[in-house]
C-alpha cells in the first residue's frame, strides 16, 4: 500500500468515543466514526436516534460531553473563535429544512457568503452564483425568495449556498426528508456528483433507503445511542441486529 | 389529529425567574462584548435603523397627534375652572416632553418591535437560520443582535422627539380650534417652563428603553426552542416583558435624573 493511499490518509472527519446527553437522556454513548477523504458515509437510524445530534458535533453546533471530534488534523471540540471559524469554512452544511435566509433571495443567500469570505468583486460573485445555481440545476431562480421555492428546490438552493466557499467536506442533515421520489433522486444524485466531480467528502444523515441506495458509500446504523452496524448498505441490511430487520423491512 | 400538549416547565417559579434573569444578564454581557468585535455590521445596522426608525414614524406620529389633541381637550376644562387656561401650552409641553411622550412612544415601539424582533429571530432559530450563520463562520450575536439593539438605542430618542413635536402640534391644533390661540404665544408659553436639561434627559432616557426593548426581544427570540407555537409565545413575551421593563426602568431613570438635575421647580 502506498503512503498516499486513502487508508493511510488522515480521515476527513473522525469522532472518537463521543458522548452527549441532554439531562437524563443519553443521545450518543461513546460513538466512534471515521469518514475517509473523498468518501461518502451515511448515518442511518430511526427518528430520534441522535443522527442530527451526531452531525452537529462536526461543526460544533453541539459540544460533546466527552470524546474527541476531528476534522482532518484539527481537533475541533477544543477550538473557539477564529480557529473554529477556519475549520467551519472548510465544511459545508445542508440543514434539514435548507435554512436559507428568508429575507434574502436565493442569489443573495449565496452572494452573502461570497461577499463575507472571498475577495471576489461584484461581477465575480455574480458569475459564481450563476455557476453554482447551474450546477444544482436551478439556473433561473436567483431572484426568487425561499418562500417561493418547492421543498426540493430549497434543498438544492441551500446546497448551492453550502458549496459557495468550496468546502472539502459536506454534511447533509436529512437531505431528502419531506421530498417526493423525483426530488429525492435529484438531491441524492447531487451528492453522488459531489463525490465524483469535486471529490468532496460527504457525511449524510438519513433514514431514506432510496437516498442511501443512490448515494452508496459506507452506512453506519445508529440505535440506542450507539452505532450497531457499519458497512455497505447490503451488509448492514444483513447484520444480525433485531432493529435492522424492522428498519429495513426484512 | 393529535396535538402535543404544551411543554410545562415544572421548576420552582422563583428559581426559573432567577435562571432567566441570569441568562438575560449573560446575553447582555455577550452583546456588550460583540460591540468590540470586528467586523462591525454597518450595512445591517442601517437596515435595522430603517426597520426600527423610518417604518415607525407613521405609527408614532399618529400616537403623538392623538396624545396632544386628547391631552389638550381633557385639560382645558379643568384649567378654565381655575382660571388658568393660559397655562395650557406650558402644561402640555411639560406633560408630553417629560413623561407622556417618552413613555407612550417607548410602549408603542415595545409593542411593534418586541413582537417583530422576537418573532423574526425566533423563527430564524427554529428554522436553523441562526445555526446556518454560525457554520458559515458569521456571528449571529454581531449580525442579528448587536445591530437590532443598537438600532433601538439610536432610534428611540429620535422617534420620541418626533412624537413629542407632533403631540405639541396636536395640542396647538386643539387650542386653535377651541380658542384661536396664536402659534407664537403657544410656543413661547409652552417652552418657558422647560429647561434644556429636561428636554435632553427626558428624550435621551428613551435610549435606555430602546436598549431594554432590543435586548429583551432579541434574547427571547434567540432562546426559542421548539416550533411555531414557541415563536408566537416568544413574540408575546417580548411585548409584555419589554413593556413592563420600560415602565420599571422609567421609575429608576426619573429618580436618577431628579437626583442629578433636580425637579422643574429647582
Amino acid at each position: 500500500m502506498s503512503p498516499s493511499s486513502p487508508a493511510r490518509e488522515i480521515p476527513a472527519v473522525r469522532l472518537v468515543e463521543v458522548s452527549k446527553a441532554f439531562g437524563d437522556l443519553v443521545v450518543l454513548d461513546r460513538v466512534s466514526l471515521a469518514v475517509a477523504k473523498g468518501e461518502t458515509a451515511l448515518v442511518m437510524g430511526g427518528s430520534g436516534s441522535g443522527k442530527s445530534v451526531l452531525i452537529k458535533h462536526v461543526v460544533q453546533l453541539l459540544r460533546p460531553d466527552s470524546g474527541e471530534v476531528w476534522v482532518f488534523d484539527r481537533r475541533v471540540d477544543t477550538l473557539r473563535g477564529a480557529e473554529l471559524d477556519a475549520v467551519r469554512l472548510s465544511v459545508g452544511y445542508l440543514f434539514q429544512g435548507g435554512a436559507l435566509f428568508d429575507s434574502m433571495t436565493v442569489g443573495e443567500n449565496i452572494d452573502f457568503l461570497l461577499e463575507r469570505h472571498t475577495r471576489l468583486d461584484a461581477a465575480g460573485r455574480r458569475a459564481r452564483v450563476e455557476e453554482l445555481l447551474e450546477w444544482v440545476r436551478l439556473p433561473q431562480l436567483a431572484l426568487r425568495y425561499p418562500a417561493e421555492l418547492s421543498g426540493g428546490q430549497k434543498k438544492r438552493a441551500a446546497l448551492a449556498r453550502a458549496l459557495a466557499l468550496e468546502p472539502a467536506i459536506m454534511l447533509f442533515d436529512e437531505p431528502t426528508t419531506g421530498l417526493d421520489p423525483v426530488s429525492v433522486r435529484a438531491v441524492s444524485e447531487l451528492i453522488v456528483r459531489l463525490r465524483e466531480e469535486r471529490g468532496i467528502t460527504s457525511l449524510v444523515i438519513t433514514h431514506d433507503l432510496l437516498c442511501a441506495e443512490i448515494t452508496g458509500g459506507t452506512v453506519h446504523f445508529l440505535h440506542d445511542a450507539a452505532i450497531v452496524a457499519s458497512g455497505d448498505l447490503d451488509a448492514v441490511r444483513r447484520a444480525a441486529h433485531p432493529v435492522l430487520g424492522n428498519f429495513f423491512g426484512g | 389529529m393529535t396535538l402535543s400538549a404544551p411543554r410545562i416547565d415544572k421548576r420552582n417559579p422563583a428559581r426559573r425567574f432567577l435562571e432567566k434573569t441570569g441568562e438575560l444578564a449573560a446575553f447582555a454581557g455577550e452583546f456588550v462584548r460583540s460591540l468590540g468585535r470586528r467586523p462591525f455590521e454597518f450595512r445591517e445596522l442601517l437596515r435595522q435603523m430603517d426597520e426600527v426608525g423610518l417604518k415607525s414614524f407613521a405609527l408614532t406620529g399618529v400616537t403623538g397627534l392623538a396624545i396632544g389633541v386628547v391631552l389638550a381637550m381633557q385639560s382645558r376644562g379643568t384649567l378654565v375652572r381655575f382660571g388658568a387656561e393660559s397655562m395650557l401650552p406650558s402644561m402640555l409641553a411639560l406633560s408630553v416632553i417629560k413623561e407622556i411622550g417618552p413613555v407612550i412612544t417607548s410602549l408603542v415601539l415595545a409593542g411593534r418591535l418586541g413582537a417583530g424582533i422576537g418573532a423574526e429571530i425566533g423563527s430564524m432559530r427554529v428554522t436553523e437560520q441562526i445555526d446556518a450563520l454560525e457554520v458559515a463562520a458569521l456571528r449571529p450575536m454581531q449580525y442579528l443582535v448587536a445591530t437590532r439593539v443598537v438600532a433601538c438605542f439610536v432610534m428611540f430618542p429620535i422617534l420620541t422627539a418626533w412624537t413629542d413635536a407632533i403631540a405639541l402640534f396636536g395640542g396647538y391644533l386643539e387650542s386653535v380650534i377651541s380658542s384661536g390661540t396664536d402659534y407664537r404665544l403657544f410656543l413661547s408659553s409652552a417652552f418657558e417652563s422647560l429647561r434644556l436639561s429636561d428636554l435632553l434627559v427626558d428624550t435621551l432616557k428613551t435610549s435606555v428603553f430602546g436598549l431594554v426593548v432590543g435586548l429583551v426581544s432579541c434574547y427571547l427570540g434567540f432562546t426559542v426552542r421548539g416550533g411555531t407555537r414557541e415563536v408566537g409565545r416568544a413574540a408575546m413575551e417580548a411585548v409584555v416583558l419589554s413593556s413592563l421593563l420600560v415602565l420599571l426602568t422609567d421609575v429608576i431613570v426619573v429618580r436618577l435624573s431628579l437626583i442629578l438635575f433636580g425637579d422643574i421647580s429647582g
